[in-house]
C-alpha cells in the first residue's frame, strides 16, 4: 500500500521529497496530514457550535494524563491506556455537566487542572520529564505507516459517526428542550460525541502535541464558519481549510526548518485572520 | 383552587374531544422544591396561558411535561376517540437556543434535521425544502428558509421555531414564550397565528407568558402559577382575583386600563 503511494508522491510532486528514497517520512507525514486534517475539520464545526472550545482544551490534558498514566503502570503501549482514560474523563466531565446546574466552565476547568497535575506528578515521579515533552510538542515527521493506518479508521469511524447522527447533534446542539421533544437521547448523543472527540485528541496528541492540538480542532471551523451560512458550506468550507493548512504548513516547515504543528497551526490562524475580514458579508 | 363552578365541572369529567389531564406534578431539584401537587385540565382547542412571576416554575412546568425534568404525578392525555393512555405528541418552542448566534446554521437546516435521516452536512434535497417552505408559510416566515438562525430577530425565531413545532402538527403544543427582545408586532402575529391554529386544529395549547396584556386579550384559559397552582379560570376571573394583584401588583392592570381607553379614544 505505502510503495504506491511514494510511487504517486514521486509522480504527482515535481520538487526534492520525490528524490528516490530518501525522504519517505516526509511522504508519510503528507499521507497523515491528508487523513488527520479532514477529521479535525468535520469535528471542529460541532466543537465550535457548541461552544466547546474549552471542553477540547480539557479533553487534550486528560490525553496526557492517560499517556503518564499507561507508562506509570508499564503498560507496552501507553496509547491505549491513554484512550480509555480519556473516555472516562470525558464521560465524567460530560455527566457531572449534564447533572449540575452550576458554570460548565469552572467544571471543565477543575477537571482539566487537576488531570493536567496528575499528569504531570506521575511523570516527574517516574523518570524525569524529558522523556514525555514529545508529547507537549508532538512531532508529526515520525509517524509510521501503522499509525496511518490507524489515522485512516479514526477517519472512517468519524464519517460514519457523522453520517448517522448528525443530525440528532445537530438539534442538542441548538435546544436540549426541543431535542427531546423530538425523541431524541439527548446524554447519549452528548456522549457519544465527546467519546469521539477523546479518542481523536489521544490518538492525534503523540504527531501534534497536547499545546497545539485544540487550536488545529477549533481554527478551521471558527475560520469556516466567517464566510459560511449553512451547515452544507460549513462543512465544506472547514475541510478545505483544514486541508489546505495542513498541506501548507508541513511544506513550509520543511523548507523553514521548523515545528511542523505549530506552522500548520500558523497557516490555519492566517486563513481565520483572512476570512474575518470577510465576515461582514456572509451575517 | 379553581376559580369558578365551570371549571369544578371539567374537572370531573373530560367535556372537549380530546383532553390532557396533569396530575399531582411535583418537582424537586436538590433540596428545593419547585413545583408542588399542579394539577391542571387541559382543554382541546383552547390556548391556555401560564402566568406568574419569576422563579414561579412555569419553564419547569413545561419541561417536566415533555419528561426533561424528573417529577412525580402523571400527564393524562385521551385522544379525540377516546383513547387512554396513549402518549401525547407533544410540540415545544423553546424560550430561547442554546446555539452560538454565530453559528452558519440555516432555518433550512434546521428542518433537515428535524424531519430527514439524510444528513444534513452532506445532502439538501428539493423535497423537503418544498416541505420546509410549506411549514414556513404557515407562519409567513417563508422567506427566512435561507438565513442563518443567529440572525433572525426574536419574533422571526419564535416563528421559525413555532412552524417547526408544528411539523408534524402535535398534539399539545407547549411554548416557552422569550421574557423580552420580541416586538409588539412579532407578537401580535405570533398570537394571531395561535388564534388561527386552534381553529383548524384539533390540539391543546399551553403557554408560558410574560405579557400579561396579550394573555388577557387571547387567552382562553389562564393558570396563575407560583410553586403551585394558585388560581386558574377564565382570563377576567384570573385577573379579578386578590391573589393575581398581590402577586403582580398593580402598575400593569393601569397600564392595560390606560390602553383601553386610548384605543376606545382614538
Amino acid at each position: 500500500m505505502m510503495e504506491l503511494w511514494y510511487a504517486l508522491v514521486d509522480w504527482l510532486l515535481p520538487f526534492e521529497w520525490a528524490d528516490a528514497d530518501k525522504l519517505l517520512f516526509m511522504k508519510n507525514a503528507l499521507l497523515a496530514v491528508l487523513l488527520i486534517s479532514p477529521i479535525f475539520g468535520i469535528l471542529g464545526t460541532m466543537i465550535v457550535n457548541n461552544r466547546m472550545a474549552f471542553f477540547s482544551d480539557a479533553l487534550g490534558h486528560g490525553a496526557f494524563t492517560g499517556i503518564a498514566i499507561g507508562s506509570f503502570l508499564g503498560f507496552l503501549m501507553p496509547l491505549w491506556a491513554a484512550i480509555f482514560f480519556s473516555i472516562v474523563f470525558s464521560l465524567a466531565i460530560t455527566v457531572i455537566k449534564n447533572k449540575s446546574r452550576g458554570s460548565t466552565d469552572t467544571i471543565i476547568g477543575v477537571f482539566s487542572s487537576t488531570a493536567i497535575a496528575i499528569g504531570l506528578v506521575l511523570m516527574s515521579l517516574r523518570s524525569g520529564m524529558g522523556k514525555y515533552s514529545g508529547y507537549l510538542v508532538g512531532d508529526l515527521l515520525s509517524i509510521t505507516p501503522l499509525d496511518i493506518l490507524m489515522l485512516l479508521g479514526v477517519l472512517v469511524a468519524v464519517i460514519v459517526l457523522w453520517l448517522a447522527l448528525f443530525n440528532q447533534m445537530l438539534l442538542v446542539s441548538v435546544n436540549q428542550s426541543l431535542a427531546g421533544s423530538r425523541g431524541i437521547d439527548t446524554l447519549y448523543i452528548d456522549i457519544l460525541f465527546t467519546t469521539a472527540i477523546a479518542v481523536i485528541v489521544t490518538v492525534a496528541i503523540q504527531w501534534i502535541g497536547l499545546l497545539l492540538i485544540n487550536s488545529l480542532l477549533v481554527l478551521p471551523a471558527a475560520a469556516a464558519r466567517n464566510i459560511t451560512i449553512n451547515i452544507r458550506q460549513y462543512h465544506l468550507a472547514s475541510i478545505l481549510i483544514a486541508i489546505f493548512s495542513g498541506i501548507t504548513g508541513l511544506i513550509l516547515s520543511y523548507y523553514l526548518d521548523t515545528s511542523t504543528g505549530a506552522t500548520i497551526v500558523l497557516v490555519s490562524a492566517l486563513c481565520y485572520f483572512t476570512t474575518l475580514t470577510f465576515k461582514a458579508r456572509f451575517a | 383552587m379553581p376559580c369558578n363552578k365551570h371549571e369544578l365541572n371539567c374537572q370531573r369529567e373530560c367535556c372537549g374531544l380530546c383532553c390532557t389531564k396533569i396530575e399531582n406534578f411535583s418537582v424537586t431539584y436538590g433540596k428545593t422544591q419547585v413545583l408542588k401537587d399542579v394539577n391542571l385540565h387541559i382543554h382541546c382547542g383552547e390556548l391556555t396561558a401560564i402566568i406568574g412571576p419569576n422563579g414561579a416554575g412555569k419553564s419547569t412546568l413545561l419541561k417536566a411535561l415533555l419528561g426533561e425534568v424528573k417529577h412525580t404525578g402523571q400527564l393524562r392525555f385521551m385522544d379525540a376517540k377516546g383513547a387512554h393512555g396513549v402518549s401525547p405528541l407533544i410540540g415545544y418552542v423553546p424560550q430561547h437556543l442554546n446555539l452560538d448566534n454565530g453559528s452558519p446554521t440555516s432555518v433550512l437546516d434546521l428542518f433537515i434535521a428535524c424531519r430527514s435521516r439524510s444528513p444534513v452536512w452532506l445532502f439538501s434535497t428539493k423535497g423537503i425544502r418544498k416541505k420546509a417552505l410549506e411549514s414556513l408559510d404557515k407562519v409567513k416566515a417563508g422567506h427566512l428558509i435561507d438565513r442563518r438562525l443567529g440572525a433572525l430577530s426574536g419574533g422571526e425565531l419564535q416563528r421559525v421555531m413555532l412552524a417547526l413545532a408544528l411539523d408534524p402538527v402535535p398534539q399539545i403544543l407547549l411554548l416557552d414564550e422569550p421574557v423580552s427582545g420580541i416586538d409588539q408586532n412579532g407578537l401580535e402575529l405570533f398570537y394571531n397565528t395561535l388564534s388561527e391554529l386552534k381553529e383548524n386544529y384539533d390540539l391543546s395549547i399551553i403557554l408560558v407568558s410574560h405579557d400579561l396584556e396579550l394573555v388577557l386579550k387571547h387567552a382562553d384559559r389562564v393558570v396563575l402559577l407560583n410553586g403551585t397552582v394558585i388560581c386558574n379560570g377564565k382570563p377576567e376571573a384570573v385577573f379579578s382575583d386578590e391573589r393575581m394583584l398581590k402577586i403582580f401588583g398593580m402598575g400593569w392592570l393601569k397600564e392595560v386600563n390606560a390602553d383601553r381607553n386610548n384605543e376606545k379614544g382614538s
